[in-house]
């Protein structure tokens, strides 16, 4: 490699980000999750994403694995609406969701679709 | 999300630019502040203590609650010398999130082929580090052995206050190299800021396992830099 070149680095393999972008060129529908808010020991940061295309493939994360699956079937919604979606997750949200974080924190998601 | 915005906001990050994506939760809208773009008011106040956190998170301004989703550059990592380390060092560090590069003026060990996707510099660090110089964001890894290649680049590293500082070498080497930067004019407290033994003290062996050790250190410099130092 010559001095000074730049690369598509390990790290754009995995970022989300960039590959919502190159499924968007693809032509698939894409939805981004976004960590909006966390409360007590959250295991994703705020400003994590979790990108989904229309036929529930995915990369990133929003838990660690606690409730990916939750959000993968709420993004085929707001893929064919458009509509964007505010997702909460937390300790035995039995009502909401059957789902919830086992490290017993709270998690807010933002969903929306790209276009 | 706007398709042109998720591709502006990928060149900026690209581009190593400090970018905030602002979403209005109330309708869905988005919208991208660069570092300096100007944004009046309250939001304004907002994007600047955004910036100078680094943090993302919900913001309410102008009666609206907005998401900020800051993206800072990504820390770098400038290795000095090509060698067995740094072939496993390099894409270990790409992978959590560093921005790297290798550095050796010896074109034996400098190969493309030896590092492939890393970016690779053969030539000297002074000349390498000229336009792109170590900064605080920067952590400066020097495993060459060689105090004619190490030595410049850890002197340069330690005066720039670069978050991590490691020089891989026995304690014997250390000591002799601790009294070359003496005498090169650096403060006990400046050359006691290097990380030597490098890395982390896991019984590292193999090249590999040094990597992981070196990383590892390089990572508590940065998420915890007060509790880090292992003296």
């Amino acid at each position: 490699m010559t001095p000074g070149s730049t690369v598509e680095s390990g790290d754009d393999q995995l970022d989300p980000l960039t590959i919502a972008e190159r499924w968007m060129l693809d032509g698939r529908e894409v939805a981004v999750a976004t960590v909006i808010e966390t409360w007590g020991s959250a295991p994703r940061p705020v400003g994590s994403h979790l990108v989904i295309d229309e036929e529930g493939n995915f990369s990133g994360s929003v838990s660690g694995g606690c409730v990916e699956g939750a959000v993968i079937s709420e993004a085929a919604d707001v893929i064919a609406s458009g509509e964007p979606k505010m997702l909460e997750f937390g300790v035995a949200d039995e009502t909401a969701w059957r789902v919830g974080l086992s490290c017993g924190g709270k998690i807010q998601v933002y969903l929306e679709r790209v276009g | 999300m706007d398709p042109h915005l998720l591709k502006k906001l990928n060149e900026a990050r690209r581009a190593r630019q400090a970018v905030i994506m602002l979403t209005e939760l109330a309708d869905g809208r988005n919208r991208l502040v660069k570092k300096g773009d100007p944004v009046s008011g309250e939001l304004g106040e907002a994007v600047e203590k955004a910036f100078r956190t680094g943090k993302s998170g919900a913001v309410e301004a102008e009666g609206q609650r907005f998401f900020f989703n800051v993206h800072v550059p990504a820390p770098r990592m400038v290795i000095i010398g090509a060698v067995h380390i740094s072939q496993a060092l390099a894409p270990m560090a790409t992978m959590a999130g560093f921005d790297v590069r290798v550095v050796d003026p010896r074109t034996a060990f400098a190969t493309p082929e030896r590092f492939e996707h890393v970016e690779l510099t053969a030539d000297w660090p002074e000349d390498a580090l000229k336009e792109r110089p170590v900064d605080a964001f920067t952590a400066l890894v020097a495993v060459t052995h060689d105090p004619k290649i190490d030595d410049w680049p850890l002197i340069s590293a330690l005066k720039a206050e670069a978050f991590y500082v490691g020089a891989l070498g026995s304690r014997k080497t250390h000591a002799r190299r601790v009294e070359r930067l003496t005498e090169a004019g650096l403060s006990e407290a400046e050359i006691g800021r290097i990380d030597a033994p490098i890395g982390a003290d896991i019984g590292a062996q193999s090249p590999e396992e040094i990597a992981v050790a070196i990383l590892a250190q390089v990572i508590a410099a940065l998420r915890k830099p007060s509790q880090s130092r292992k003296d």
